[in-house]
């Protein structure tokens, strides 16, 4: 373990002096991986943004359930207890009929129940769902439809539905984008561990001579493509970084001209984990391949 | 120690660089391989650290067949052995000391024990005090004694060296042959290609000489006048 970490640790410092050794060369292939990368890191950061907006806008997704007319006190209980027990709810709340009968007539539509002699509409409960999938809606309302003296289930998910097929389809836009980038930063990896190859060649030579195994030849490339994607990955938070203090400003503008107050946020720890470990693994990778490829034989 | 058996490498496009080839090495020798150049001597070093594999035939080191030896179990067998080639082939971008520190690292000593080990392998080719130097401001016999230094720093038990002194002025090419002739006085079996036998004759080594690709004669050098 001591000398697996040994050679390690020394593979490590071989790759970040030969990253330190050409400063240039190392500062423009993370601008090159990092700039490619801001573009899907920030696609995605904006998609969270732009769900996050929406929802502020339109308002949260509800599930109307209106009881039967001459439903009772017992009965608006045992649902009430329905809705209690539900763990795919986040929360809901009681509508009595008087209580909607007076929303109504506030709406401008008491000349409408004027000649109506009594109360025409049901108690009713608006309960909001835990998550936002059209999918777990569906399956709520259609169970709520079941349950005793529940006259009508109303089903508020057709944004819903818009909304995220709009996520996805952003979505799906910006992991194609990420895949073909990926595939770009993997090239420019595997072509400067060919170039670091091509001019260690006389290193590697000696070292087999002296009976290196190809996993010892091989560690440092590894370390170095991926800790030159990790550089990469550290210029494309930092670009992420900056696109989201430039637009704070503007979109919060933006957002208060139409009486919401919204601010863009992001990249939080954990994307910014992410994106450094994505970079990472493709410099990883790019090298892997490199390495494979040109390293074979000896 | 080193044996081969009827061993031939023939070499794509129908060159035959050794033919039915077959002699035995034994354990502290000093064998100064000789013959004009394109005799096959620096294939038939290759042979050992397989560098190069036979066409036929068998070779055994230690009474291991190395001819067939699985290709990840070669960095093994290269630890074991000291190889010096005619260039020096040091790494220009590091210093003496880093040169003959590359072999430990590579068997992974702990770095206490490889500085150690390296100082006492300079000392012995008498570079001590030389250790921080680039090998670009040594003369050719310098850096060659600075591979002497690589090859020995793992306590190798054979050494093969094809035409270490070839690109040496005489005074730098004695000093090395003298360093081979410690190394047997220190039980390790050396093998020496050289188009100068004088060189070693005084140390009475054992005699190989190769034409066309075979093995024409073997026993002790006569002695040369210097």
């Amino acid at each position: 373990m001591t000398h697996w970490l040994y050679l390690h640790l020394r593979a490590i410092a071989h790759a970040v002096r030969r990253l330190a050794g050409q400063p240039l060369g190392t500062l423009l292939s993370a601008l090159v991986v990092g700039i490619a990368l801001s573009l899907p890191a920030g696609g995605l950061l904006l998609l969270d943004n732009v769900a996050g907006m929406a929802r502020g806008l339109s308002g949260t997704p509800e599930i109307s359930l209106f009881l039967e007319l001459d439903a009772g006190e017992a009965e608006v209980a045992a649902i009430e207890r329905r809705l209690k027990d539900e763990a795919a709810l986040a929360s809901y709340r009681f509508v009595p009929r008087d209580e909607a009968l007076a929303q109504l007539e506030r709406s401008g539509l008491g000349d409408v129940l004027g000649g109506l002699t009594g109360n025409p509409l049901p108690h009713a409960f608006v309960a909001t769902p835990a998550s936002e999938d059209p999918a777990m809606f569906e399956r709520l309302a259609a169970e709520m439809q079941t349950w005793p003296r529940v006259a009508h289930v109303q089903l508020d998910s057709a944004w819903v539905k818009r909304l995220h097929a709009l996520l996805e389809l952003g979505r799906s836009a910006v992991l194609m984008l990420a895949g073909l980038l990926g595939l770009a930063l993997v090239i420019v990896t595997f072509n400067t561990i060919r170039l670091q190859i091509l001019t260690q060649r006389q290193e590697i030579e000696v070292s087999r001579l002296l009976g290196a195994t190809d996993r010892f030849i091989r560690r440092p490339f590894y370390w170095f493509g991926g800790l030159q994607g990790l550089l990469g990955g550290g210029v494309a938070l930092g670009t992420v970084w900056l696109g989201v203090r430039a637009l704070a400003q503007p979109v919060a503008a933006l957002a208060e001209s139409y009486g919401a107050v919204f601010a863009i946020t992001g990249p939080g720890p954990q994307e910014s984990l992410a994106v450094l470990a994505f970079a990472a693994f493709l410099g990883w990778l790019g090298a892997a391949i490199s390495v494979r490829r040109h390293l074979a034989g000896g | 120690m080193i044996v081969f058996d009827q061993v031939s490498k023939r070499y794509e496009g129908g060159y035959t660089a050794l033919a039915g080839v077959g002699f035995e090495i034994e354990r502290g020798e000093l064998v100064v391989l000789s013959g004009h150049s394109g005799a096959g001597k620096s294939t038939l070093l290759k042979l050992i650290p397989v560098l190069e594999r036979p066409t036929s035939g068998v070779v055994r080191i230690g009474g291991q067949d190395v001819s067939s030896l699985p290709k990840r179990a070669i960095p093994y067998l290269r630890r074991n052995l000291g190889l010096i080639m005619q260039e020096s082939r040091l790494l220009f971008d590091r210093n003496v000391f880093d040169n003959v520190m590359l072999p430990l690292v590579i068997t992974g000593h702990p770095p206490r024990d490889a500085a150690r080990r390296a100082a006492a392998a300079l000392e012995h080719v008498g570079l001590r005090g030389r250790d921080r130097e680039m090998p670009a401001g040594l003369s050719g016999g310098e850096q060659q004694r600075v591979a002497i230094a690589r090859a020995i720093v793992n306590k190798p038990s054979i050494l093969i060296a094809d035409e270490p002194t070839a690109h040496l002025d005489t005074d730098y090419a004695r000093e090395i042959a003298a360093l081979f002739a410690s190394f047997r006085e220190a039980g390790v079996t050396v093998l020496v290609s050289t188009h100068d036998e004088a060189l070693f004759a005084a140390d009475r080594p054992r005699r190989l000489v190769l034409r066309k690709g075979q093995l024409i004669e073997g026993g002790v050098v006569q002695e040369v006048a210097a």
